[in-house]
């Protein structure tokens, strides 16, 4: 992958970029249709010293990540997203459906940490997003304790990945085994394992 | 003059008297040297959309018959921005409404609501108040947690 990765110039979705002091920083993409919710958690990301994009509606988190049908969805421009936090209820798209959507996603994409954020501490709704592969269900109104907890936890997962050499080992159910050694072939997400192999993340932080 | 002692003591009236609750501090804790007015920026946009969702529930409530559902929505979206500044009153009376709304009575949500409306003017009058003493004084008074 490294090697096919070099050829494609591809552009990882999780691939910490540096701040201006050289440090490198989470790029958090924030999703609330509240004007208020935005401005905190806005706040609340620059304070855990992250990089934020703040969108109002799934939709336009999806068009973001270029995930929006209207580019290819290997999108080889796509930004670099390393987290993704988003409201529950939103009219139009609820939370829920965009963490469907990414999971659903070729593995890139997929492999975006979400966090669904709620006012409404309801166990068949934590269930039922932990189940779908969200990485955390924070009860709103936020807490700076709850951004840092899921940040530095997110920090610490790339750290491993840039550390690491060879492949994670779910990565490795993506790619199909194929004869030929072309790393053309290799790296096209046409896989065709089902999202059930992969292990969904149901540990809650 | 406001002294520091003043503003502290109309901002521990203001949690005592239970208009406002932990999250407010939160917030405060958000604020530093170069985010100095975070709380009154966040507050102010709580008014703005505040007008816009109290505008939208008295013409949903002039409806004949109610729709419930749509109540129930913008009254969600009152109480979450009202959770989000801290304005526990407020917050108790969205609850309440819900309550009504999900019940189907609306009697009970015509009363609420302008019981709401009345916590909601009082609320941001106290905290105009506030905001206009905290700024005679400086940044740094409004900062303090209240004892």
């Amino acid at each position: 992958m490294t090697t096919a990765g070099d050829v494609f110039r591809l552009n990882l979705p999780q691939v910490l970029e540096e701040s201006p002091s050289g440090s490198p920083e989470l790029h958090v993409l924030a999703v609330d249709d509240s004007h208020v919710d935005r401005k905190v958690i806005e706040r609340l990301l620059k304070i855990s010293s992250c990089k934020v994009t703040v969108v109002d509606s799934g939709t336009r988190a999806l068009q973001y990540l270029g995930l929006d049908g209207e580019k290819n969805s290997i999108g080889f421009d796509s930004v670099k997203v390393n987290l993704i936090m988003t409201d529950y209820s939103m009219p139009g798209m609820t939370g829920y459906e965009l963490l469907k959507k990414i999971k659903q996603e070729s593995s890139i994409f997929r492999e975006i940490p979400v966090v669904i954020m709620s006012s409404e501490n309801i166990l068949t709704r934590i269930d039922r997003c932990l189940e779908e592969g969200a990485e955390e269900f924070l009860l709103k109104p936020v807490k700076l304790s709850d951004v840092k907890r899921v940040t530095d936890f997110i920090m610490k997962g790339e750290r491993k990945e840039r550390e690491k050499k060879s492949h994670k080992r779910r990565r490795s159910d993506d790619y199909s085994s194929s004869p030929i050694a072309s790393p053309l072939l290799k790296s096209h997400p046409c896989d065709s394992s089902s999202p059930s192999a992969l292990s969904l993340k149901k540990s809650k932080l | 003059m406001a002294s520091r002692r003043q503003i502290a003591s109309m901002k521990q009236s203001l949690f005592d008297q239970g208009y406002l609750d932990e999250q407010f501090i939160q917030l405060e804790e958000l604020q530093d040297d170069a985010n100095p007015n975070f709380v009154e920026e966040i507050v102010t946009l709580y008014y703005r959309d505040s007008s816009r969702l109290i505008s939208s529930m008295d013409q949903a409530l002039e409806r004949h018959p109610l729709e419930f559902n749509r109540l129930d929505t913008i009254m969600h979206q009152f109480k979450g921005s009202s959770s989000s500044i801290g304005a526990k009153k407020v917050k108790a009376e969205c609850t309440l409404f819900r309550e009504y709304c999900r019940a189907g009575n609306a009697e009970g949500c015509k009363r609420s609501f302008q019981q709401l409306k009345r916590e909601y003017a009082t609320l941001r009058k106290k905290l105009e108040a506030y905001f206009q003493l905290a700024r005679q004084a400086g940044p740094h008074e409004t900062a303090c947690r209240p004892k």
